[in-house]
């Protein structure tokens, strides 16, 4: 471990790492909550479009992914609260939008073509320069700060929204919150484990710690260590074993989740039956 | 602490789903200390009825007022309690009885202020009040459809309100945890407390009502003394059809989880 942090751009990417698997399963709580479990996915597909945005503007694509990944988790929330049926329709529209306009601007930039998307695709962690850290950082700092201001109402929101309406909560400015808080999250996570796969680090840590724990906040917070784990373990290994880190982070995080599964029977079977008056 | 202001007033409310009218111009208004039961058959519009007064759906005609006040101004929603119909409890995370009875308390809760002494206190006693108090850190995934009932009451009496707006609170539970709830509405409505409450079979809610307000096809057809001698099944509109019972008719002492 200690000769990994000799190397500049591993010290980079340990930070991004460790601020990645700290936020993306923390604002995942709130979204397996929901049952929103792929809003993740869908919001990564828009972001390709923002990526192909950027080089094709001569922007930081990570400012451009920021932008359009808002614009597009915004509009997938106003779809969601119409409620209506063709719903995952329309938002089905928008993921294929985000990757056919990823592919389309990314072709008319100049000098672009698909590979240029593919580290975004797949993550390219260890590339990342100075400046995305720094991003990522107050990216990072961002999310968590929403978390821990609007923490309590996103608690009673993702419970049950019609109690939320009845308790004074500003419903709509909440669930805006969690949409542009879960797109800011898959922009930090694009650089590390690639768009495909940044829902995996909002939902399989949840999933792993669900296995052990009773309560919302055990869970959020389990679940968190659980990410930092997975990425940072990931990431590690990958510098020994010549493989993309994006991939390894999935797999350790999945490991993990079959691990609890049977830690969580065990613990179960073993725990004294309540008695119920 | 209760004011003089009435809490519901409704005039010519009329709500339609989907394009079908579901209220057809309801008027009713509730005095601060009512007790009152909206009855009626299933689909009458009970649970519309409770949303429409809470702002939660909007009226297609008519108006209403919470406090004297549209319910889109309205603010000081501390004085709202309000248990939903609801079939399960949670959502994909687990979560603990007391964390969601801890949340009744959010509308008196400020952003970025700690949980207060007040705060655990008011939860403790209502978990209390409904028998839960032993599994307060159960997930409550892992209750009954009665247990998980109760656990929305708790959360409705965690926050202190002063109008309590109970959608089928003691649907799927049992006579003895009624008996429970029963107790300690009466308590609240002799401290002066609103309830507003929807039910299918009054049962040990029945000498703590003051008023029974009867729905039939979106209309208002009875308001006024609750139906002592009669008996909710003696009703107009009322089919015998118990609210969560999809096979066979239960009667109300052989209970069993809904959901
Ligand atoms: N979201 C909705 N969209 C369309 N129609 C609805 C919706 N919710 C309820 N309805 C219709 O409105 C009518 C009244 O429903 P409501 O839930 O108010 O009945 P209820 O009196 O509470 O019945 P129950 O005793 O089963 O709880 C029903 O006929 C129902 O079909
Ligand atoms: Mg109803």
């Amino acid at each position: 471990m200690i000769e990994l942090l000799q190397f500049d751009f591993m010290r980079r990417a340990l930070i991004a790492a460790l601020l990645v698997g700290l936020v993306a399963p923390a604002i995942g709580t709130f979204m397996v909550q929901r049952r929103l479990a792929l809003l993740g996915d869908g919001i990564g597909h828009v972001a390709l479009t923002g990526v192909a945005l950027g080089f094709l503007t001569g922007t930081a694509p990570v400012l451009t992914a920021v932008l359009v990944s808002v614009l597009g988790a915004v509009a997938i929330e106003l779809v969601r609260a119409r409620g209506r049926t063709s719903g995952d329709v329309a938002l089905a529209l928008l993921f294929y939008g985000g990757i056919a306009g990823g592919v389309l601007l990314i072709s008319l930039a100049p000098g672009g073509s698909n590979a240029t998307l593919t580290s975004y695709l797949f993550g390219s962690i260890s590339s990342v320069p100075v400046e995305d850290v720094w991003v990522i950082g107050l990216l990072a700092a961002a999310v968590l700060g929403v978390l821990v201001v609007f923490g309590r109402e996103l608690y009673v929101l993702s419970q049950d929204e019609e109690v939320a309406r009845a308790s004074g909560l500003p419903v709509r400015f909440l669930s805006l919150l969690i949409a542009v808080t879960a797109a800011l999250t898959v922009v930090i996570a694009m650089r590390v484990v690639g768009l495909l796969l940044v829902s995996a680090l909002m939902v399989v840590p949840v999933a792993t710690s669900q296995q052990l724990t009773r309560g919302f906040t055990s869970t959020m917070l389990l679940s968190m260590l659980f990410g930092m784990i997975s990425t940072v373990g990931g990431l590690t290994s990958s510098f020994y074993v010549e493989v993309p880190p994006g991939a390894v982070i999935v797999i350790v995080a999945l490991t993990g989740f079959v691990l609890a599964l049977g830690l969580g029977r065990f613990i179960r079977r073993s725990r004294p039956q309540e008695s119920t008056p | 602490m209760t004011s003089s202001k009435t809490v519901f007033t409704m005039s010519g409310g009329r709500v339609n789903l989907d394009r079908r009218p579901v209220l057809r111009g309801i008027d009713l208004s509730v005095e601060p200390g009512e007790a009152v039961a909206v009855l009626g058959a299933n689909g009458s519009g009970k649970s519309t009825l409770i949303r429409a007064l809470l702002g939660l759906i909007p009226l297609s005609g008519g108006e209403t007022l919470l406090y004297d006040r549209p319910p889109a101004r309205f603010r000081e929603w501390w004085r709202i309690g309000y248990v939903p119909q609801r079939l399960s409890v949670g959502g994909g995370v687990p979560t603990t009885i007391r964390e969601i009875v801890a949340s009744g308390r959010i509308a008196r809760q400020r952003r970025l202020r700690p949980t207060s002494a007040a705060d655990r206190e008011a939860t403790g006693r209502a978990l209390a009040a409904v028998g839960l108090a032993h599994r307060a850190s159960d997930p409550v995934q892992a209750l009954s459809g009665g247990q998980q009932q109760r656990v929305l009451i708790a959360r409705a009496l965690a926050g202190e309100p002063d109008t309590f707006v109970m959608d089928e609170p003691t649907a799927g539970v049992d006579s003895e945890s009624q008996k429970l709830l029963a107790e300690t509405l009466s308590v609240l409505v002799e401290q002066g407390k609103t309830v507003l409450l929807v039910a299918h079979e009054l049962g040990p809610l029945e000498p703590l009502i003051t008023r029974a307000v009867v729905l039939r096809d979106g209309y208002v057809c009875h308001d006024g003394p609750p139906p002592h001698a009669v008996g909710t099944h003696a009703l107009p509109g009322h089919d015998h059809v118990h609210p969560h019972a999809e096979e066979e008719p239960v009667s109300p002492l052989d209970w069993r989880p809904i959901s």
